[in-house]
């Protein structure tokens, strides 16, 4: 199957290309941009004159379900999620049931993922056995059977002197390990940021220095151990400069931050809806603003959904009983195309930080048009008008914030490995 | 689905007026005075007795204890009754189970057995909300205390008896210590005050016990007792409870005592006529000197009786309002039909 994708608006921050031309597409990959390849003749030709080219998005904390039943849907149904919302590489996080700190875990997930050949998985290996903080898992097994990052997910290592050993024990091995820095005791029982709303709704309280103090230990191991570390879901105006700092000093630190905490703040948790409990919880305007000033200077290198789809009980309970977490891969692009139109947010940035610089934190090529690679792009009608229903939301978590909100700018057609996997009906 | 609801709004019906009785945030004056008048006219002035009020005959009011209590609910029962409802409580100890669908399966249940009214108490801040958000229509949501939120009907009644010795709260300084950051008594008492507009409201207490921003709620901080105490006419002293020290909050009792306690000495600082209140249980020698809590200036159990006289003004006015909101609806209705029946016979 050949394709010619002629008139689009090609943006591609890998190779610094923002261009309206025509790419084409042969044997699953990229064939070229601009002037057709040798002998190349088309057998589909598609017009995307007023679209945009993207590649496919990559986005680093996706919860897809499976193995085990304590989020919703399934490696199918949210892998057909994330390609609607133009993503085509995604990175599971480890805490799956069981974890997944075995080789036959990350297989299970490889085979399911391809199975459902909708996009490109990449499981993230538990660092501790069952990710319970104390023993390491069989670190090189599992980068063996194909992880591409270590983590803990949302369970943080607390015991300091494990934490210091795993790291200094998968520096040996060609990864990444990636941190979520919370430390547990200082968030005691917190489900909302310390701040006026909760004072004056009696929320428990998750202080700044919950994250800022562990960071700060992370970022002493990681600078012994030499490790290349990326932090997961910053949520802090401290925790930016932090990370600046250890850049600035050279140590081998990446960082993202969640879409939502770009958008959302301790302001709407006013109404008790549960639909914004999320962890780390949502933090002040101060941090809101640091995190975006962050995104602009590259401080932070990539921008992540935390897809967690939840069932619908999940969510029926008082605001603390509730599940924390959002269904956001179908909004992943769309809120960052907001932050363009409204926030003075470069689209370079934006994009870079959703392809090429997430793929290059796990070390991947995907994320980029370049030729040669993978064909994974999508095409965006970038004045399409809509809006966020549960109804129509692919991912089997309804639990999104966003429900009601207008978006400009709508994925129309998705294509992953050259095929195509997803069509906005019109 | 809004993020722009705020947490009080959903307690008003289309008419503006209580529907359900959540937090006092977002309240008007004209609410509280509302409940405080008709509180005054279910007691008996001369015997200062609690009139039997048979406004709820035929009504099903349910008590959903989720978190243990006496007093409030003995309170709530007894208001009740004088109200002539019929009366069940439940006491639900599942809140450490959190079974997600049971909670609200066990109250659509209820409802099912003909609730018109649901007092709740439960230990997660917003519960009261959530349980609003989730009822029939006709079902009324009063919160009993949920989580370290909200209190309504205890400020209500401290405010009753504020307005009994002082007068107008209007023009009052009002100072309340202890343990602020884990009370939900605390936060509508402060918020009462605001929306009646007294003069100065000042929170005392060490700073382990304080929200991250007090001042959030338009409170004044002290950590000296002497300083805040000063020329105030009302003191609230909050019940310290013995958590506090296993969580390293403060050290001991006695060191609590020592700086915060309530004694003669200290209640001198305050205005001559000062009152002294207390929504208890009271520990004696450790927020309050016993010679105090017995003395001349305290009005602690008072609050215990009008606390009922509180809770029947609360009930009967939701009741009394969603009658009212029927009847609006029943004339508009007429009205429509008699606009268009007019429209036809012009035409």
């Amino acid at each position: 199957m050949r394709l010619e994708i002629k008139n689009g608006r090609i943006i591609d921050p890998s190779q610094n290309l923002d261009q309206i031309t025509s790419i084409y597409l042969a044997r699953g990959r990229i064939a070229g941009i601009g002037e057709a390849p040798e002998g190349f003749s088309p057998d589909n030709v598609i017009d995307a004159e007023d679209k945009w080219i993207l590649p496919g998005l990559v986005d680093l904390q996706v919860r897809l379900g499976e193995p085990g039943s304590h989020y919703a849907g399934s490696i199918a149904s949210e892998t057909q999620a994330a390609v609607a919302g133009g993503i085509t590489s995604l990175c599971c996080p480890p805490d799956t049931a069981p974890v997944n700190d075995s080789q036959a875990v990350t297989e299970l997930i490889q085979r399911r993922a391809r199975q459902a050949a909708t996009a490109f998985v990449m499981p993230i290996g538990a660092l501790t056995q069952g990710l319970d903080g104390e023993r390491l898992s069989g670190i090189y097994s599992l980068i063996e059977a194909g992880c591409v990052a270590l983590s803990q997910a949302n369970r943080p290592i607390q015991n300091a002197l494990t934490l210091k050993n795993a790291l200094e024990y998968t520096a040996s091995h060609n990864t990444v390990v990636m941190l979520r820095s919370e430390d547990q005791q200082l968030k005691n029982r917190g489900v909302a940021h310390s701040g006026p709303v909760s004072s004056r709704l009696g929320l428990p309280e998750n202080p700044p220095s919950a994250e800022t103090t562990a960071l700060a230990r992370d970022l002493v191991l990681v600078e012994e151990a030499g490790i290349r570390t990326h932090f997961s879901q910053i949520s802090c105006a401290r925790s930016v400069e932090m990370i600046a700092e250890a850049k600035k000093r050279g140590l081998p630190v990446t960082c993202d931050v969640a879409i939502h905490q770009l958008h959302l703040s301790e302001m709407d948790v006013l109404g008790f809806n549960s639909l914004f409990h999320v962890s780390p919880p949502l933090r002040g305007l101060t941090d809101r603003k640091a995190l975006l000033n962050g995104l602009k200077s590259g401080v932070i290198d990539a921008v992540v959904s935390d897809h967690t789809p939840l069932h619908r009980d999940d969510k029926l309970l008082p605001y603390g009983e509730s599940k924390p977490g959002i269904s956001g891969l179908e909004t992943l692009l769309p809120l960052l195309l907001k932050l363009v139109r409204e926030q003075n947010l470069d689209l370079m940035t934006a994009i870079s930080s959703v392809t090429h610089k997430p793929a290059s934190i796990i070390g991947m090529p995907s994320g980029s048009l370049k030729i040669g690679r993978t064909a994974d792009l999508s095409i965006i009608d970038p004045q399409g008008i809509w809006s966020l229903s549960p109804e129509e939301m692919i991912s089997e978590g309804k639990n999104s914030p966003f429900i009601g909100w207008e978006f400009e700018g709508k994925v129309e057609q998705t294509f992953f490995q050259g095929r195509q996997v997803y069509r906005s009906v019109e | 689905m809004s993020s722009k609801l705020t947490a009080g709004n959903i307690q008003l019906n289309e008419l503006g007026r209580l529907k359900h009785f959540l937090t006092l945030e977002g309240l008007k004056q004209q609410h509280l005075l509302e409940i405080l008048d008709t509180a005054e006219s279910f007691i008996n002035p001369k015997t200062n007795e609690i009139r039997n009020v048979p406004v709820l005959r035929g009504k099903s009011i349910m008590n959903l204890f989720f978190e243990p209590s006496t007093r409030t609910r003995t309170t709530f029962e007894i208001a009740e009754k004088r109200l002539s409802a019929d009366v069940t409580s439940l006491d639900i100890q599942t809140s450490a189970t959190k079974k997600g669908e049971s909670l609200l399966d066990t109250l659509w249940n209820l409802q099912a057995m003909q609730a018109d009214m649901f007092v709740i108490r439960h230990a997660e801040s917003g519960a009261a909300h959530f349980f609003a958000q989730h009822v029939a229509p006709h079902v009324h949501v009063m919160n009993a205390g949920d989580g370290q939120h909200a209190h309504p009907t205890q400020a209500m009644l401290d405010m009753f008896t504020i307005r009994k010795h002082k007068g107008d709260i209007f023009d009052l300084k009002v100072a309340i210590v202890g343990d602020v950051l884990h009370s939900r008594v605390v936060r509508s008492q402060i918020q009462a005050l605001s929306i009646l507009e007294a003069r100065e409201i000042r929170v005392i207490g060490p700073k382990t016990l304080m929200p991250e921003s007090p001042e959030a709620m338009g409170v004044h901080v002290y950590h000296n007792m002497e300083e805040g105490i000063k020329d105030v006419d009302v003191i609230i002293m909050v019940r310290l409870q013995n958590e506090r020290m296993k969580s390293a909050l403060i050290p001991s009792e006695k060191e609590f005592f020592k700086l915060y306690g309530l004694t003669e000495k200290r209640l001198a600082l305050a205005k001559q006529d000062v009152i002294l209140m207390h929504p208890g249980p009271i520990n004696r020698g450790v927020e309050i000197d016993s010679a105090v809590a017995d003395g001349p200036r305290s009005v602690i159990l008072e609050q215990v009786t009008y606390g009922i006289a509180v809770r029947m003004a609360v009930m009967s006015i939701l009741m009394s309002n969603a009658a009212q909101l029927a009847q609006h609806k029943v004339e508009k209705e007429a009205e429509t039909a008699q606009d268009t029946s007019g429209t036809e016979t012009t035409a």
